[in-house]
């Protein structure tokens, strides 16, 4: 895993040899983990691959998948939110109270559930870069308290019902016409294609080095053949879900931004090393405090699609494994650990290998206690990978 | 001979009951590498700290071409044009080499970044400092030691600087990566930076420096022309061999 080798004349220095990407493994170990599992379960139960069953499966990524998202924010710091879940039960029900016991419109009260879920991650991130905290604790208590508060704004029903006809609930139950589909899979698809050919003109302009045509059309081949098979295979079924597409346009999103954004550079700069990034000028507080609302948004957007998918709120909204499968999809998505490493379409890849698991488990009548562990040899084995590449490093 | 870029008068700095610098006196000139040098504890990393503004000194005075200035944070020397490389070079390992070189100074419009125009300036600051990197988008933990030395002080130059500050840059390299970097201070030299460079290597500041700047139990113990003086008559006034005799 390791390849280095000591070369005489030069002490105890060590030559790294040149690796692919530099020693990140990046997606790749998740891509082949879901070939094998579609494989596996596939073989197994023939409904597993059927096109009910997958869009089943796209219905029940988007809400953990997008907490997972904010995961992946905390974890590029080189932090963890232990807080994820309970944020997206509370966002939920701050929302449902808002739109059923106090009728605000559906609309604002989304957006005033996630004001306050945007408050609860700027005071996890005060008490993480002002009074020092480590994250751990911050977000522990935060596990804690906002459940508490949770289940006191619950009262004591202890359950509050969306309208089944009301905008929350029938954003779960939107499906995509077929033609509307394809147009976005064409649209997005030349929307790809027009993107780098335009850079690839202006690098040619300033004289920069630009990558051969082939690997560009296999790219946007590539692209055009993920989204017309997943399109293919739901349109079979009910369609394509809208939440699927929410989840999808969030992950494009947030990628776009950590890439391409000065915010999104400086959060790559303090979690691989907050001290130079310090040194360098960077507001590393103002990041983290950013990373922290920016987590505890994505939560509460998960929880407010998880209350519109079960049209309820209750006790167990955001509870049960809705906190480790988030943390566990990011990180067997490709998001070290240790922090700076990770793409944003590490949740989507590692919520999609999470919930087939649990899926194609579910199908072949397997007992939730080996599901449980099985999940657990997975993350196990991705954060081998991860820990194996950043031993690759030092 | 030209007035110095940036000079030290009379620095001092105590720590509690340790005197770390006492009436220091060093000048540093455009198109001149001066060698710090001295043993452990002399107060090499105190001087720098002193020029670079992480260190307040407690008396004494630093010019900036003639002019008395005041530096009292990293920021303040940085806006005067001193450029500091510290020893553990300050750089994101995650991160590619034109990231690194605009470190927490990323051109950007509306909060994009400038990225084709970072890499332009970086592919053409490295090439005029003959920095050779084969792909300038992998991370710098992939990069070797010499390759990251260099990288860290590519980036120093970014902010155009008129005094270069390098913290032991050939320590831990292996002798072709300390060739490199040797030659890369001496193309500092010929861009008429003045350049400071710590080392407690003799054949390294031999090799590389015009001057040699000797600090000993923080007090000067002597300012000599590199290619004039015997390396016996350096180590002398290291170890105080001279005082002693």
């Amino acid at each position: 895993m390791n390849p280095s080798l000591d070369l005489p004349g030069l002490g105890d220095r060590r030559l790294r040899l040149p690796r692919p990407s530099g020693g990140d493994p990046g997606a790749l170990p998740v891509i082949a983990g879901l070939a094998l599992i579609a494989v596996v379960f596939g073989s197994l139960n023939g409904h597993f691959l059927s096109s009910e069953n997958l869009t089943n499966l796209a219905l029940q990524m988007a809400a953990t998948g997008t907490i997972a998202l904010g995961i992946v924010l905390v974890l590029l710091l080189g932090e963890i939110d232990l807080s994820v879940g309970s944020v997206s039960g509370l966002t939920a029900v701050v929302m449902t109270v808002l739109n059923v016991h106090e009728h605000v419109p559906s609309g604002l009260a989304v957006l005033l559930a996630l004001g306050a879920a945007a408050l609860v991650g700027l005071a996890h991130g005060l008490m993480f870069t002002v009074l020092r905290m480590p994250s751990f604790v911050v977000t522990l208590a935060g596990l804690i308290g906002w459940q508490g508060l949770m289940l006191y704004l619950l009262g004591r029903d202890g359950t509050i019902n969306l309208p089944f006809d009301g905008p929350i609930s029938t954003l779960s139950d939107t499906w995509l016409p077929t033609w509307l589909s394809w147009t976005i899979v064409i649209a997005a698809g030349a929307a790809y294609l027009a993107t780098v050919l335009l850079v690839r003109r202006a690098r040619a302009r300033t004289e920069l080095p630009v990558s051969g045509p082939i690997p560009l059309a296999l790219r946007t081949g590539g692209l055009v053949a993920v989204l017309a098979a997943a399109v293919a295979v739901m349109s079979g079924d009910r369609g394509v879900p809208l939440t699927l597409v929410i989840f999808g346009g969030l992950v494009v999103l947030l990628d776009l931004a950590l890439r391409l954004t000065l915010p999104g550079r400086w959060v790559y700069a303090v979690g691989g090393n907050a001290e130079a990034a310090r040194r360098a000028g960077i507001p590393v507080a103002r990041v983290r405090l950013l990373v922290f609302v920016g987590a505890s948004v994505l939560a509460g957007a998960g929880g407010i699609l998880a209350a519109s998918r079960l049209s309820a709120v209750n006790q167990s909204s955001g509870g049960s494994d809705i906190l480790l499968n988030a943390i566990a999809a990011a990180v067997i998505g490709g998001t070290s650990l240790f922090g700076g490493r990770g793409r944003a379409y590490a949740a989507l890849l590692g919520i999609l290998v999470i919930q087939s698991v649990a899926n194609g488990m579910l199908l072949l009548n397997v007992d939730s206690s080996v599901r449980f562990m099985v999940t657990a040899g997975v993350l196990a084995l991705a954060v081998a990978i991860d820990s194996a590449a950043r031993g690759g490093r030092r | 001979m030209t007035a110095p870029v940036l000079s030290a008068q009379g620095v001092g700095r105590t720590f509690g009951a340790v005197r770390a610098l006492h009436d220091v006196t060093l000048d540093l000139r455009a198109g001149e590498v001066t060698a710090l040098v001295g043993d452990n504890g002399a107060g090499k990393s105190t001087l720098v700290k002193v020029l670079s503004g992480v260190v307040a000194p407690d008396a004494g005075r630093i010019l900036l071409g003639g002019e008395p200035v005041r530096i009292v944070r990293p920021h303040d020397a940085r806006a005067l044009g001193i450029a500091t490389v510290h020893q553990d070079l300050g750089l994101c390992e995650n991160l590619d080499v034109v990231a690194n070189l605009f470190l927490g100074a990323e051109p950007h419009r509306w909060s994009l970044l400038r990225s084709l125009r970072m890499e332009r300036t970086a592919r053409d600051l490295l090439a005029s400092l003959d920095v050779r990197i084969p792909d300038l988008r992998t991370p710098v933990a992939s990069l070797s030691g010499g390759q990251r030395q260099s990288v860290a002080i590519a980036r120093a130059l970014l902010g155009e600087p008129r005094a270069v500050l390098l913290d032991e840059p050939t320590a831990a390299l292996g002798v072709e990566q300390t060739a490199q970097v040797l030659a890369l201070i001496r193309r500092l030299r010929d861009r008429g930076l003045a350049v400071l460079v710590i080392s407690h290597n003799l054949a390294d500041v031999r090799a590389v420096s015009d001057r040699v700047h000797v600090l000993r139990l923080g007090r000067d113990a002597g300012v000599f022309r590199t290619g004039d003086t015997a390396t016996e008559t350096i180590v002398a006034a290291i170890t105080g061999a001279e005082a002693a005799a």
